[in-house]
């Protein structure tokens, strides 16, 4: 077994184990969890499985493996951050609403208040 | 009988809240308008909420900082759940003399228009602004001429007067930030008449206005893009 093979065995299964641990704690929801789990599976069957990346690389036509790996894993990088964008959007157009139905309500719990007061 | 709403977004206006609200109690307009005022307070860091308390307003106090857009749009969501005949949104810092909501009120009942806006522009008088805000104002103008086939001048104005209408429109949907040239977009699309009416506005009597010029060109950008999805979204 190559080196670098060792090396990328050993990161990518204690980076599994972080996402496992983070998802059992409940630091990271399990819909999120699951491209991280995905990608660091294909990882670690990479690493093992070294003719594979050679024969992926033939298959798209590049030259040289390393290059596939980049692409590839810096397109899936942008479209997770394009999601992550979407997600925060989406939280604060929430957060927009909560915060104006809790100042609305706000204002008719006294009145109520005034009501009873007076009753 | 008319109820009128008049919504004031505050974020930090102490200073100036007091003598605006009691300047707003002391106008004259015809027996038919009631007049109720509200402050949306904005998650101000000064003491706006404890002034506010004190007077004799509604005080909406939001939980977080929402921005101008946000803050406008809360009072129009109380406009709509107590059935107010028409809103008016102005400035905290006395920046648009309630003086002028007369003008406003007697443009709405000569046009009838949905959303009438209060304008620097069109007749040359009182506060006009810099240069560069003056050119950006052009700018916009023209983008709105592109956009809602209308020759809205002072598409940036805060002093604006919604009838049910449009406060219906509103409270479902306003931007956040910048909100002013975008919604008119969102608003002529929904086919809203929006008239515009000479005002006279002042300097600012405190608070900051919440164009600075570092932001003028983020601002810009931004605006026009919003327009742009604006225009190109289906209502």
């Amino acid at each position: 077994m190559l080196r670098i093979q060792i090396i990328t065995i050993i990161a990518s299964v204690a980076f599994l184990f972080l996402v496992f641990r983070m998802v059992v704690k409940g630091r990271l929801r399990e819909e999120y969890s699951i491209i991280w789990l995905l990608f660091t599976g294909i990882l670690v069957t990479f690493s093992f499985w070294e003719k594979g990346l050679l024969l992926v690389s033939n298959l798209f036509g590049v030259y040289l493996p390393a290059n596939l790996v980049f692409t590839i894993s810096i397109f899936i990088a942008l479209v997770y951050l394009l999601h992550l964008s979407v997600v925060a959007s989406k939280l604060q157009k929430q957060n927009k609403l909560l915060a104006q139905e809790m100042a609305l309500m706000k204002i008719e719990i006294e009145k109520m208040k005034e009501n009873i007061k007076s009753e | 009988m008319m109820n009128i709403l008049i919504i004031i977004p505050c974020f930090n206006e102490q200073a100036s809240l007091p003598r605006l609200i009691s300047d707003l109690g002391n106008l004259e307009l015809p027996e038919k308008y009631n007049v109720s005022i509200c402050v949306v307070n904005d998650c101000s860091t000064d003491d706006t909420k404890q002034v506010a308390r004190k007077l004799d307003v509604i005080l909406i106090d939001l939980p977080v900082n929402l921005g101008i857009g946000g803050a406008v749009q809360s009072g129009l969501k109380y406009a709509l759940l107590n059935n107010y005949d028409l809103a008016v949104q102005m400035d905290g810092d006395g920046q648009h003399p309630p003086a002028e909501l007369q003008k406003m009120i007697a443009c709405y009942e000569e046009t009838g228009a949905s959303l009438v806006i209060g304008s620097r522009f069109i007749i040359k008088e009182g506060f006009q602004s810099s240069f560069l805000r003056r050119l950006g104002i052009t700018y916009f103008h023209w983008l709105n001429k592109f956009f809602t086939g209308k020759s809205i001048y002072d598409s940036t104005s805060g002093f604006r007067l919604f009838d049910k209408k449009a406060i219906q429109l509103g409270a479902r949907y306003y931007p956040d930030d910048y909100p002013e040239p975008e919604s008119l977009v969102f608003f002529s699309k929904a086919g809203l008449a929006i008239k515009e009416t000479p005002v006279v506005m002042v300097h600012r009597n405190g608070g900051q206005s919440s164009i600075r010029s570092f932001t003028s060109f983020y601002y810009c950008v931004k605006v026009t893009l919003a327009m742009f999805f604006s225009f190109i979204r289906k209502p």
